[in-house]
């Protein structure tokens, strides 16, 4: 492997593509082009071409004499730390497989590595063993319907999905969200921020060894949860954010058990600090490690509080607001190394800062409708039904058809607990999306893997990928 | 009188608030795009203003232009690489569209670039030589919709297992009654 990055253009070596299905359809007789088509269905003899196309290169590291992918992933400016030991010999050099049933993998991701010794030389991350198709089961689900779909993504912030899936519809639908509408969704997201660091920082301590800080974070998180249940009647996956405005109001007394859930995780927050700031194994494992450059942060796309650990300035509640949350203030906390222990110090300022929003609302929380009065969108109230045959008609039509939207395209992006979340919605005026493109965080960040991760010692791969928190859920979809 | 004219005035207004929200080119008082605009005659811009949030500029490219127009682009200041994503328009010439989204972290702006792909022809060039990040976002439009990037190192299947046959958001790839493909299935069901 050369050290110098280099340019990939005019590449002989590339691997052979499929030719487009339609191109091909000429010169092939009628029960080639139908199995062109057609896919294997299961319970039919295997034909050949399932036995002999496994090895056509996705689960598999490209020689390294051909790997110009190598220096893609590692970043077009990079400050290249590979050392190139005289002693070490080929045979040394071993590939192994992290992944992807193993514990500190976060889900169902498979590192694929090149080991010297320890070292860790390259690595490809292999991504999919999730995927259920979810972009396409927008495509058949109604608009009303959507948003248990995308719930289920990154399964543990559901509430930035969903708004982030309310706020594409209702660009194209034009529809206006009243104030308190706004003010509930901006404080369940940032409540599911802390909830989602919490969650974080639990599984962070238990892969770098502090297997109590697990139990910690969970206990802290559960306190947000049970106001979760109490408002939406679920702990995940709420559907609670809806296009048009929440599902229903906040209830009864719910300022005293948010002040109840604020006050336990700011008591965790200092035993955290206290149990882990300044732990000497704890630093030795954070500091310097995985580090990634902003320059490498902005050419994959990489956000969050990953970019903002590397000194990235770029928060899209500041740069794009949205639902209102221009209004509340709170700082953007900004890391200098882009490694390990800063993104843990930025996503503690991060809950502190989330918190600080959710005590504004507590006090501005605006009186009126929880959702918009637009009849378009929202069924009739409960008592007109009783009283009118049109209200009735108008409540089923909503429910089964669903409501159109009118044809267009929109791009909405909201600051989840990873970063970036995207949604591209292209509707052509039914009742169902034409299609829903999702440009999920955490696919960004899998894919700097390669960068953070070269050059460093496995345990240090480790403490790597736990400190970019992915969700597998959200990378495959 | 004042009965008559309200049904006549509502349709009008709602033709000048559509007429209103999508506006062709070109962008006045835009500082990073116009220069854009005016060395690349052939590429239209387009934007929609939506209700609240900013406005979203569109870039409408050619085939043949996206390489060198996205490089010019970068030199803008257009940094981030945020997203690449593929839509099947089934009955339209060009049947897909490949649709760019790159952000501006230093002037806090997006645009998106938006190119045709006939569909009996899908080719397009890849963009991993400007954008490290395009990488997985093009192997997955491969994937998924079945879009050929050229130039592309390692354009694999990212997503779908490697013996997957066919291209599933595709509009003409049903959905439904298809069994799984797992390798092997058919030995137990």
């Amino acid at each position: 492997m050369s050290d110098t990055p280099h340019n990939v253009e005019g590449d002989t070596e590339a691997p052979v593509l499929e030719p487009p299905v339609q191109a091909a359809d000429e010169g092939l007789n009628a029960v080639e082009r139908r199995r062109a088509h057609d896919i294997w269905v299961a319970g039919t003899e295997e034909p050949d071409w399932v036995a002999g196309s496994t090895d056509e290169g996705a689960q598999e590291l490209l020689p390294r004499d051909i790997d110009p992918a190598v220096e893609i992933q590692r970043g077009l400016v990079v400050d290249d730390d590979y050392l190139e030991e005289p002693t070490v010999i080929e045979d040394e050099r071993q590939i192994i497989n992290m992944g992807p049933q193993h514990p500190a993998t976060h889900g169902v991701l498979r590192l694929h590595m090149e080991l010297e010794g320890e070292t860790v030389r390259r690595v490809k991350p292999i991504i999919g063993y999730l995927h259920t198709g979810m972009e396409k089961t927008a495509e058949t689900l109604s608009y009303m319907q959507g948003s248990t779909n995308v719930t289920r993504m990154d399964y543990l912030s559901p509430l930035n999905n969903e708004l982030c899936y309310s706020l594409v519809v209702e660009q194209l639908l034009g529809v206006e969200i009243p104030p308190r509408a706004q003010a509930i969704r901006v404080l369940m997201t940032e409540l599911n921020r802390v909830a989602s660091h919490l969650i974080w920082i639990a599984t962070f301590g238990m892969d770098i060894g502090a297997l109590s800080m697990m139990i910690y974070g969970f206990r802290e998180r559960e306190a947000i949860l049970a106001f979760f249940e109490k408002v939406t009647g679920l702990r995940m996956n709420h559907n609670y954010i809806r296009p048009g405005g929440v599902a229903a109001d906040l209830p009864d007394g719910w300022e005293e058990d948010v002040e109840e859930a604020l006050d336990i995780v700011r008591a965790g927050l200092t035993d955290y600090e206290d149990l882990l700031s300044g732990n000497p194994i704890f630093l030795d494992r954070t500091l310097g490690v995985g580090i990634i450059t902003p320059e490498e942060v902005q050419a994959y796309g990489a956000t969050g509080p990953i970019a903002r650990a590397a000194g990235v300035n770029f928060d899209l509640r500041k740069a794009f607001p949205y639902s209102g949350i221009e209004q509340y203030e709170f700082d953007v906390p900004l890391g200098k190394h882009g490694d390990t222990h800063d993104r843990y110090l930025v996503r503690m300022e991060e809950m502190r800062q989330s918190m600080r929003i959710v005590e504004q609302i507590l006090e501005t929380m605006p009186p009126g409708d929880y959702r918009t009065e637009d009849r378009k969108v929202t069924p009739p109230p409960r008592k007109r039904i009783d009283e009118s045959m049109e209200a009735l008609i108008h409540h089923f039509k909503i429910f089964s058809e669903g409501f159109k939207v009118p044809p267009g395209e929109a791009y909405q992006a909201v600051e989840s607990p990873r970063g970036e979340l995207g949604m591209y919605l292209v509707a052509k005026g039914g009742s169902k999306p034409w299609r829903l493109h999702v440009r999920t965080p955490s696919f960004a960040t899998v894919q700097a893997l390669p960068v953070m991760m070269t050059d460093l010692i496995i345990p240090d791969v480790i403490a790597t990928l736990a400190s970019l928190d992915p969700v597998l859920g959200d990378v495959d979809r | 009188m004042a009965e008559e004219t309200t049904p006549l005035e509502e349709p009008v207004d709602v033709e000048e608030t559509v007429e209103e929200e999508t506006q062709a080119r070109p962008l006045p008082g835009d500082p990073i795009l116009d220069p854009l605009a005016e060395a690349f005659p052939s590429v239209e811009f387009t934007s929609f203003q939506p209700l609240v949030g900013p406005r979203q500029d569109t870039a409408h490219v050619a085939r043949e232009d996206l390489v060198p127009f996205v490089t010019a682009v970068k030199d803008a200041g257009f940094e981030t690489f945020v997203d690449t994503c593929a839509v099947d328009h089934l009955n339209r010439d060009p049947r897909y569209d490949v649709v760019i989204n790159l952000l501006s972290m230093q002037h806090t702006q997006r645009l998106m670039i938006k190119v045709g792909v006939p569909g009996d022809d899908p080719r397009l060039d890849s963009l991993t030589s400007l954008y490290a990040g395009a990488n997985f976002y093009e192997r997955e439009a491969w994937d998924l919709m079945g879009i050929v990037f050229e130039g592309h190192t390692d354009l694999t299947r990212i997503v779908l297992p490697d013996d997957w046959i066919g291209h599933p958001l595709r509009k003409d790839y049903s959905v439904g009654s298809v069994p799984v493909q797992f390798k092997g299935s058919h030995k137990s069901s």
